[in-house]
């Protein structure tokens, strides 16, 4: 089955173009790393796959159900999950505060005025049971804003998957990380259930060919070469933009 | 909530026993405090709960005024309908500007707000015929619901019971998962929504439910003083109760209740020594700012965490 299909998508902002007809398909369970260089596009077609900016033409269907105009919300209520490249959490509210929307919004238990949310025992242990899963129980009483940057991401990370969502947008979870937090991240993607289908941008190449089924790289605003490592790597045109035309 | 119950039960003692320890002229003093506690923290949830700074406040308080003061001079329309009236117009009078002001954010949304309400005081400066215009319309004879409560006793525990209801109430949803949701959305729109939040809506109901309250504060005051005027509108009263939030402590609801006593008490204390109350509030606020950010529950809290961590 087809998760997500971007099918010609072109975004301007004023004059500038920053997408050209971009047309990716992913299959249900397939993991797609974005590579290009700073300004190729990718955080564009990110926005346009969660919503966040609407498409100036084309389509973009999740599971076959037409998303192109859809606010953000709508989206992430048909299973649609993201991180931000810029960490984008509730700094001012607890680690387990933060998973707690999370689950909340993920089980749309919204516009519930009566009970405390401390009384809703499944969400509580939910909650509970994602800190302990990825190893951040010892950190759950602590503000958000307190965290190391490497512990941040990994909420961020967190959070997307709190709701079990069926598509997963990962917006540079390594950058920034040092080399042991870049492990930990690599590991929590890769012990991600087999059938969640993932779109990562990735600048980290190892990263990359280490978690990618497949590979697309964009090049200002177009996808301008798709396949796997060897033909990624063999591309003459992906190592003229990487390493400079001799 | 267990933790507290002892301190809320003493709290509740000596509510009730106020009238049989204070002079007359304190329990009309405290029964203002209770109103504009009230009216502080319904906009606490606006501002500290959902990260909405409103300057038009003052026009859910003055409409819930005016309606019951109109209703009741002009039309002798019986208690039982024009306070309700006065809660429900307000409440509507809060939806209408909610639709107009979320499209904006920040010191736009605040301009908005505070536009919008200024049109509500024009209306009740200039239409003198129905209105009486800055003369006001004296006359509001307090209500009778099932007992009179004409005297300063029973109207004492009359608003006791609204506001001590109304702030279960408050307390309640900051506490649900519509209240956190609020927080959630405080800090972090984008975030929200990508958690599959409408975002929209929560604002929009955290609005209409604050314009409730604020709504009820100013029937309530208005059957206080017997008389309604402009001045319950005004700008200055939404930059006062806006005050009050701030000094008590954003976003912690009870600070915004302290918060209005303090500058309540102050403003008694300071009219019968000079006229230059607003001087004085200005001065509040800057030195809040300055010095306790976070209003006084945030100062108690700091102090209080330093102490156990010695």
């Amino acid at each position: 089955m087809i998760a997500l299909a971007v099918d010609n998508v072109t975004k301007s902002f004023g004059g500038v173009r920053a997408l050209t007809g971009v047309t990716l398909s992913l299959n249900e369970g397939e993991r797609l790393v974005l590579l290009g260089p700073n300004g190729a596009g990718k955080t564009t077609l990110f926005h346009s796959i969660s919503g966040n900016i609407i498409a100036s033409s084309g389509r973009i269907s999740l599971f076959g159900e037409d998303i192109t105009q859809l606010p953000p919300d709508a989206r992430a209520r048909l299973g649609l999950a993201r991180t931000f490249q810029i960490t984008n959490l509730f700094a001012q509210l607890t680690v387990l505060e933060n998973i707690l929307l999370a689950v909340c919004g993920a089980q749309q238990l919204t516009f519930k005025f009566v009970r405390p949310l401390s009384a809703y025992d499944d969400i509580q242990r939910c909650a509970q049971a994602l800190l302990e899963e990825w190893n951040l129980a010892d950190a759950g009483d602590q503000l958000v804003r307190n965290l190391s940057y490497g512990e941040q991401r990994q909420v961020e990370v967190v959070m997307a998957l709190s709701g079990a969502p069926r598509i997963l947008l990962l917006d540079e979870p390594t950058a920034g990380l040092s080399p042991a937090e870049t492990l930990r991240v690599v590991e929590m993607v890769r012990k991600l259930p087999r059938n969640m289908t993932i779109v990562m941008i990735e600048h980290d190449m190892d990263v990359a060919f280490d978690v990618a089924d497949r590979i697309a790289v964009m090049h200002q605003g177009r996808v301008i070469a798709e396949g796997d490592e060897a033909a990624i790597r063999g591309n003459k045109q992906v190592s003229d933009i990487y390493l400079g035309v001799e | 909530m267990r933790r507290y119950l002892p301190i809320i039960i003493v709290a509740i003692a000596i509510f009730l026993a106020l009238p049989y320890l204070l002079p007359t002229y304190y329990l009309s003093l405290s029964t203002k405090i209770l109103i504009f506690a009230l009216f502080a923290m319904s906009l606490d949830l606006l501002i500290g709960y959902t990260g909405l700074a409103s300057l038009g406040h003052a026009a859910f308080f003055g409409l819930g005024g005016y309606v019951v003061g109109l209703l009741v001079v002009r039309g002798q329309v019986s208690e039982w309908i024009a306070f309700p009236a006065g809660i429900i117009l307000a409440t509507a009078l809060g939806a209408l500007f909610a639709v107009l002001a979320l499209r904006a954010r920040g010191s736009y949304f605040l301009m908005i707000t505070l536009a919008l309400a200024q049109v509500v005081w024009g209306i009740a400066f200039g239409w003198r015929t129905l209105t009486g215009g800055d003369d006001g319309l004296p006359g509001v004879k307090r209500p009778t619901f099932f007992v009179s409560l004409a005297d300063e006793n029973s109207f004492y525990y009359f608003v006791l019971l609204m506001v001590g209801l109304s702030a279960w109430a408050l307390f309640a949803i900051v506490r649900s998962p519509f209240g956190h949701a609020l927080r959630g959305i405080r800090e972090s729109e984008t975030r929200m929504l990508a958690l599959g939040y409408n975002v929209w809506l929560h604002q929009f109901a955290a609005f209409v439910i604050s314009s409730a309250f604020a709504g009820l504060a100013g029937a309530l005051f208005v059957y206080n003083t017997r008389f309604v005027s402009p001045d319950v509108l005004h700008v200055v009263r939404s930059a006062e109760v806006l005050i009050m939030v701030i000094l008590g402590g954003v976003g912690t609801l009870l600070g915004p209740a302290i918060g209005a006593a303090v500058i309540i008490l102050l403003e008694d204390f300071i009219s019968s020594l000079t006229q230059r109350w607003l001087l004085i509030l200005g001065i509040v606020y800057v030195v809040t700012t300055l010095f306790a950010p976070r209003g006084l529950v945030g100062l108690y809290k700091e102090h209080f965490s330093r102490n156990r961590k010695r």
